[in-house]
C-alpha cells in the first residue's frame, strides 16, 4: 500500500483547481436505456440462463417442534423466564437476553391483527382479480406485539380492520404435513 | 458499546470525487461496464486515474438481480480492482450507504490512502421481474410456503405508519409529488415527473395503502465515489467533504414481532453517527438530508427515526413545505429514489454523492436555497429492520 | 500505533452435516463459547459485528437479515462482507485501527447441506455471457489452473496427492475436522480422474460449522485475556474474475495480499519468520501453490520440501496441522476463519494432539474457491 502518496499522484492538474462536478452535462452521465420491444422483439442479444439453485433448508430444533404441533392443529411458543416473553415465532435462545429460552408454551391460535394489506398484485408481480389480504396476527398467549405471518381469508376486504379479532382455520387434519399452510388463514370472529 | 468521537479517529477521510450513471429501467450495458462508467467519472472529476487507487469497496445488493453468484467477483474488473484489495459489503438496500463506512476505516486506519467505492444494480437482467428476485428474501420455512411480496410487506409497514401517527394518504403522497419534481433537475433521473397528490391517490392500487405512484421504479445504474485521507484531499481539492460521523443498526430478524410504525434501529444506528460527529441536534445542524425514500411513506418514517422531527410529525412538516429544496430541513433535492430511480445499492450511494454535490454548491439547478455545511445521507432495507447512515461536512 | 489482538474464538462443527441445527442455533453455540472464551458479553462489551456469507450459499436473497439474533446484535451496528470469513476479520481490524471500535465481533458458517445444487451454484458465479453458456460442471477450472501450475512448476500428481494424505492425517488428530482419514499416496492416485489431472480425492468436500471471532483494541485485550493473540497484518486481493486473463499457473492474489501482510507485520523472510502456516486446499495442488505464492519457499519447490516432510506437523515449517479443507471440510466462507481459528489455537498452544512446538507467529490464508482469483492472508502473533 501506499502507492498514492501525494508526489506519486498520476493527475496533471494544476494545485488547488477543482474541477467543478456540476459543470457535469447531461451528456457526461453514461447509461444507454433500452426499450421492452427492444428485449421482445430481440434487438439485443442477450444470454437467458436458469440459475441451478435447490435447497433443503433445516428448520432447526425450535422451528421442528413448531412444525410438529402446527401438524397436531396446535401453536406453540418459547419462552424466556429472564424478560418473561412468551416468543413466537419460537427460538431456543432469547435474542434480547442473549440466553437460552426455557420452556415450551402453547398458545391460543386466535389473534388480532397487527397490520394488513389488500392486496391487487400477487406474490409474482402479477395482477390479480381477486384481491388476497396478507397480514400480521398477534397471537393470544404470546406476548404483546409477537405475531405470525399469514392470510386472512372468509372476510370481506373492506370489512378488515387493525386490532379485529381472528382465529385460524385448520386444513384437515388428514392433510396436514407439518408446514405453515397447516394453517389455510386466519378468519375474523363473529 | 463505545462511540468514538470523529476527533479519536487515527485519519480523516475526506469524499473527493463523484459519479454516476443513468438509472434506466433497462441498461444495454452490463453491470461491469456500469460500474466502469460510474467509476471512470469518478476519478475524472477528482483528477485521479486507476493507478492512484489502492483500495476498491464494492456495494451491490442481491446476486439475484444480476444473476451472478459471488457478485462482488464478477464486478471486479468493472470496478478498477484488477490485483487490487477489494471486497464487497452487502446488507440489502441500505448497502448504498452501508458501504462507505467499510470504505471510511480502509482509509481511516492507514491500510489505504485513496479507495473506491462503486456501487452497481443491474435489476433488469432478473428475468420474467426483477420482484422474483425479492421473493427469495423471506424465511423459506415460515414465510415462503404462504407467499409474501415486498409491495404487500411495504403495505403492512405504510398501514400500521398511518394507523399509529394519524397520518393520511394524501400527506404521504406529497413526499411523492415533491421527489418526482425535484427529479426534473436530475440528468440521471427514470422517473421524473410533474404529478399531483390526485394523481397518486388515483394511480392503480398494488396493496393497499400502497399506489403505484408510492413507489420508485425498478432500474438499472451504478454510483461510484473516491475518498482520500486529510493530507492527499486537501492537495486533491480546495473543497474535501469530510465524512464525520456513521452509523449502523439493526433489528430482530422476526419482522413479525416488531414495532413497524417506527425505525428504532435507524434512530439507533442515527445516535451513533450523531454522536460520532458531535451533533445534538439534528434539527438545527443539519442543513440537508436525504432519507431513503423506495416507498414515500419511508422518507416521512425516516426522516423522523433520523430525529430530523418527532415521530408522527414529518407529514405535516412537508405539507408545510419545510422538506423542500428551498425549506428549512430540505429532504431528497435531488429527487431521492421515487423520481432518480432505484438500483438498490447505487441509489444508497447516490444519496451519499447527492449530499457531496450539495455541500460543495455542485448540485446545479438541484442546489438547495440555505448554504449547505452538514449533510446526513441514509439508506435502508434488508427485511425493514436495517439502516446505515453517514453524516458529511464540508471544510 | 494500534494494536488488535484477537481475544476469543468459538466454533461449533465442522461436521459433514447437521441435520438437527438451523444456522441460527449452530452460529448461536459458536457465538456463546466465543464470547465466554473472551470474558465479553456481546450486548454491553461488543461496539459491532461484521459477518461473511453469500446469499447462494444460504439460500437466501439478502442474507444478513438472519444473522444478528444468533450474535446478540439486535439494535447494534452490523455490517456484512460477501467475501470469505477472512475479509470480514480484516474489516474488523481496520474498524479497531481506526481508532472506530474497540471490540469487534466477527462471523462465518457454512449450512452447505442445504444445499442441493452445489456445482450449480458454483456455475452460477461463472460469467453469464461468456462462460456460463458453455455449460458442464465447474470444476473443470481446477483442472485447468491444476494442468498450467504442474507445468510451470514441474510439482508431480503424486506430490499433490501427498497433500491430500497429510491433511486427512493431521485431521485425525483434530477433533473438529470432518473428513480424517488415513490414506496413502496410491490411494490418492488411483482414485477416478475428476478433471484430469485432478482427482477425486484431491477436491475437499463440503462440511457445516460455524466459527465466531472476538477482536479487540491492545489495551481492552491486556484486560480481558491473558492469551491474546496479536494481528500483525493483513491483506487481501482480487486478480481477475474472468478466465481469459487470468494467470493460470500462479496465486496472485495471495502474491499480492502477501506482500502487503508481510510488509505491515515487518516480516522479511517469511520462510524464517513464520512457525506455521494454514492455506487453502479447497483442492490438493492449491495448497502447494499457495505456499509459494505465500514465498514460503520459492516457486517450484513446495512439492519436494512436502516428500521432505518439511509440512508435516513436526517438520520444519507445518503447514495445515489442522487438516485444511481437506480434513476439516470445505465450509464455504467460514474456510479463512477456519484456517485462523488453527492458527489462534497453534499459537495459543491449544492444539492438543498436532501441536507444533514454539509456535509464536502464523499465517492463515484463503481462497474463495472456483471460479474465483480472491483471496486473504492474515498474520498472527503471540506478541504485540
Amino acid at each position: 500500500m501506499g502507492r498514492a502518496h501525494a508526489k506519486e499522484l498520476s493527475r496533471s492538474y494544476a494545485k488547488g483547481v477543482i474541477k467543478v462536478s456540476s459543470k457535469f452535462k447531461a451528456e457526461d452521465f453514461k447509461g444507454i436505456a433500452l426499450s421492452e420491444e427492444d428485449f421482445k422483439e430481440k434487438k439485443v442479444i442477450f444470454s437467458d440462463i436458469r440459475a441451478k439453485a435447490y435447497y433443503a433448508w433445516t428448520a432447526g430444533v425450535a422451528i421442528s417442534r413448531f412444525l410438529s404441533e402446527l401438524k397436531e392443529g396446535k401453536i406453540i411458543a418459547r419462552k424466556c423466564n429472564k424478560c418473561g416473553r412468551v416468543l413466537i415465532p419460537p427460538r431456543m435462545f432469547c435474542e434480547l437476553c442473549y440466553r437460552p429460552t426455557d420452556e415450551w408454551v402453547y398458545v391460543k391460535d386466535t389473534g388480532r391483527v397487527n397490520t394488513f394489506s389488500i392486496a391487487w398484485i400477487g406474490v409474482n408481480a402479477s395482477r390479480l382479480k381477486e384481491p388476497l389480504i396478507p397480514a400480521v396476527i398477534e397471537i393470544d398467549g404470546a406476548s404483546p406485539g409477537m405475531g405470525i405471518y399469514h392470510m386472512l381469508g372468509e372476510v370481506d376486504p373492506a370489512e378488515v380492520r387493525i386490532g379485529m379479532n381472528v382465529q385460524a382455520v385448520w386444513k384437515p387434519k388428514e392433510e396436514r404435513k407439518g408446514c405453515i399452510t397447516d394453517i389455510k388463514y386466519f378468519k375474523p370472529i363473529k | 458499546m463505545v462511540v468514538k468521537t470523529i476527533a479519536a479517529i487515527k485519519r480523516r477521510v475526506a469524499i473527493v470525487g463523484a459519479g454516476m450513471t443513468k438509472f434506466v429501467r433497462r441498461a444495454k450495458e452490463t453491470g461491469k461496464e456500469l460500474a466502469y462508467e460510474a467509476a471512470k467519472m469518478a476519478l475524472d472529476s477528482a483528477g485521479l486515474t486507476l493507478k492512484d487507487v489502492d483500495a476498491v469497496v464494492i456495494g451491490s445488493a442481491p446476486d439475484a438481480f444480476d444473476g451472478v453468484h459471488m457478485k462482488g467477483e464478477y464486478l471486479a474488473d468493472g470496478s478498477g480492482a484488477w490485483r487490487k484489495p477489494c471486497f464487497r459489503q452487502f446488507d440489502g438496500g441500505s448497502t448504498g450507504v452501508g458501504v462507505v463506512p467499510t470504505a471510511f476505516w480502509t482509509v481511516a486506519s492507514g491500510l489505504s490512502d485513496v479507495c473506491l467505492v462503486v456501487c452497481e444494480e443491474k435489476m433488469s437482467s432478473c428475468l420474467p421481474h426483477p420482484q422474483y428476485a425479492f421473493l427469495t428474501i423471506y424465511d423459506p420455512i415460515l414465510v415462503r410456503p404462504i407467499g409474501l411480496n415486498v409491495a404487500w410487506n411495504f403495505a403492512f409497514e405504510m398501514k400500521r405508519y398511518m394507523h399509529v401517527y394519524n397520518v393520511r394518504h394524501e400527506q404521504i403522497a406529497l413526499v411523492s409529488v415533491k421527489n418526482k419534481r425535484n427529479a426534473l433537475d436530475h440528468p440521471c433521473a427514470q422517473l421524473a415527473a410533474k404529478i399531483t397528490v390526485e394523481d397518486v391517490l388515483k394511480s392503480e392500487v398494488i396493496a393497499d395503502p400502497v399506489r403505484r405512484l408510492d413507489i420508485s421504479p425498478t432500474s438499472d445504474g451504478a454510483v461510484a465515489i473516491i475518498l482520500a485521507h486529510e493530507g492527499l484531499a486537501k492537495r486533491l481539492t480546495d473543497v474535501p467533504v469530510w465524512i464525520t460521523g456513521i452509523g449502523s443498526g439493526i433489528d430482530t430478524q422476526h419482522w413479525t414481532d416488531r414495532d413497524l410504525a417506527y425505525c428504532k434501529y435507524l434512530e439507533e444506528a442515527a445516535r451513533m453517527a450523531y454522536r460520532m460527529a458531535g451533533i445534538r441536534n439534528p434539527r438545527k445542524e443539519v442543513d440537508v438530508a436525504n432519507p431513503y425514500d423506495p416507498f414515500d411513506y419511508k422518507e416521512l418514517q425516516h426522516a423522523e427515526a433520523l430525529l430530523l422531527f418527532k415521530p408522527g410529525e414529518a407529514p405535516r412538516a412537508t405539507e408545510e413545505g419545510v422538506t423542500e429544496r428551498d425549506g428549512d430541513m430540505p429532504l431528497n433535492p435531488d429527487g431521492g429514489l421515487l423520481g432518480v430511480g432505484n438500483p438498490i445499492s447505487a441509489a444508497g450511494l447516490m444519496r451519499v454523492a447527492e449530499i457531496f454535490w450539495q455541500l460543495r454548491g455542485e448540485a446545479g439547478k438541484r442546489q438547495v436555497k440555505k448554504d449547505a455545511v452538514i449533510g446526513v445521507a441514509h439508506a435502508w432495507g434488508e427485511l425493514m429492520q436495517k439502516s446505515s447512515v453517514v453524516v458529511m461536512q464540508r471544510g | 500505533m494500534l494494536e488488535v489482538a484477537i481475544i476469543g474464538v468459538g466454533w461449533a462443527g465442522s461436521k459433514s452435516c447437521t441435520p438437527d441445527l438451523s444456522f441460527q442455533e449452530m452460529v448461536y453455540e459458536a457465538a456463546v463459547k466465543a464470547y465466554a472464551d473472551a470474558n465479553v458479553n456481546p450486548q454491553v462489551d461488543v461496539d459491532a459485528f461484521i459477518s461473511a456469507d453469500e446469499d447462494y450459499w444460504a439460500g437466501y436473497s439478502i442474507f444478513e437479515e438472519y444473522v444478528p439474533d444468533q450474535l446478540g446484535a439486535v439494535l447494534k451496528p452490523t455490517w456484512h462482507i460477501t467475501g470469505d470469513g477472512l475479509h470480514a476479520l480484516i474489516n474488523a481490524y481496520m474498524m479497531i485501527r481506526s481508532n472506530l471500535f474497540e471490540v469487534v465481533v466477527v462471523e462465518s458458517h457454512s449450512k452447505a447441506s442445504d444445499i442441493l445444487s452445489y456445482a450449480g451454484i458454483i456455475q452460477h458465479a461463472t460469467d453469464p455471457v461468456y462462460v456460463k453458456p458453455l455449460g458442464g460442471h465447474p470444476f473443470y477450472i481446477a483442472g485447468l489452473e491444476m494442468r498450467r501450475y504442474l507445468y510451470e512448476t514441474g510439482v508431480s500428481e503424486e506430490q499433490c496427492a501427498q497433500v491430500v494424505v497429510k491433511n486427512k492425517r493431521n485431521a485425525i488428530f483434530n477433533p473438529n475436522a470432518a473428513y480424517p482419514a488415513e490414506l496413502t499416496v496410491e490411494d490418492v492416485l488411483n482414485s477416478p480422474y475428476v478433471f484430469s489431472p485432478l482427482k477425486a480425492l484431491e477436491v475437499s468436500s463440503t462440511a457445516e460449522g460455524a466459527i465466531v471471532m472476538v477482536l479487540a483494541s491492545g489495551d481492552v485485550a491486556r484486560r480481558l485475556t491473558d492469551v491474546p493473540i496479536w494481528v500483525r497484518g493483513v491483506g487481501w486481493a482480487i486478480d481477475t474474475p474472468n478466465l481469459d486473463g487470468r494467470d493460470w499457473g500462479r496465486a496472485v492474489y495471495v502474491e499480492v495480499a502477501a506482500d502487503m501482510a508481510y510488509k505491515m507485520a515487518g516480516i522479511t523472510n517469511p520462510r524464517r519468520q513464520i512457525h506455521v502456516a494454514e492455506v487453502d486446499d479447497k483442492f490438493s495442488y492449491k495448497e502447494l501453490q499457495h505456499v509459494e505464492a505465500l514465498r514460503l519457499c520459492t516457486r517450484g519447490e513446495a512439492g519436494e520440501l512436502l516428500e521432505a516432510g518439511s509440512f508435516y506437523v513436526n517438520g520444519e515449517l507445518p503447514v495445515n496441522p489442522s487438516g485444511g479443507c481437506l480434513g476439516v471440510g470445505n465450509l464455504l466462507e467460514a474456510c479463512g476463519l477456519s484456517r485462523a481459528l488453527e492458527v489462534v489455537l497453534q499459537l495459543r498452544g491449544q492444539a492438543q494432539g498436532r501441536q507444533v512446538e514454539d509456535a509464536k507467529v502464523g499465517v492463515a490464508q484463503t481462497w474463495r474457491g472456483i471460479p474465483t482469483t480472491s483471496g486473504a492472508v492474515v498474520v498472527l502473533s503471540t506478541e504485540g
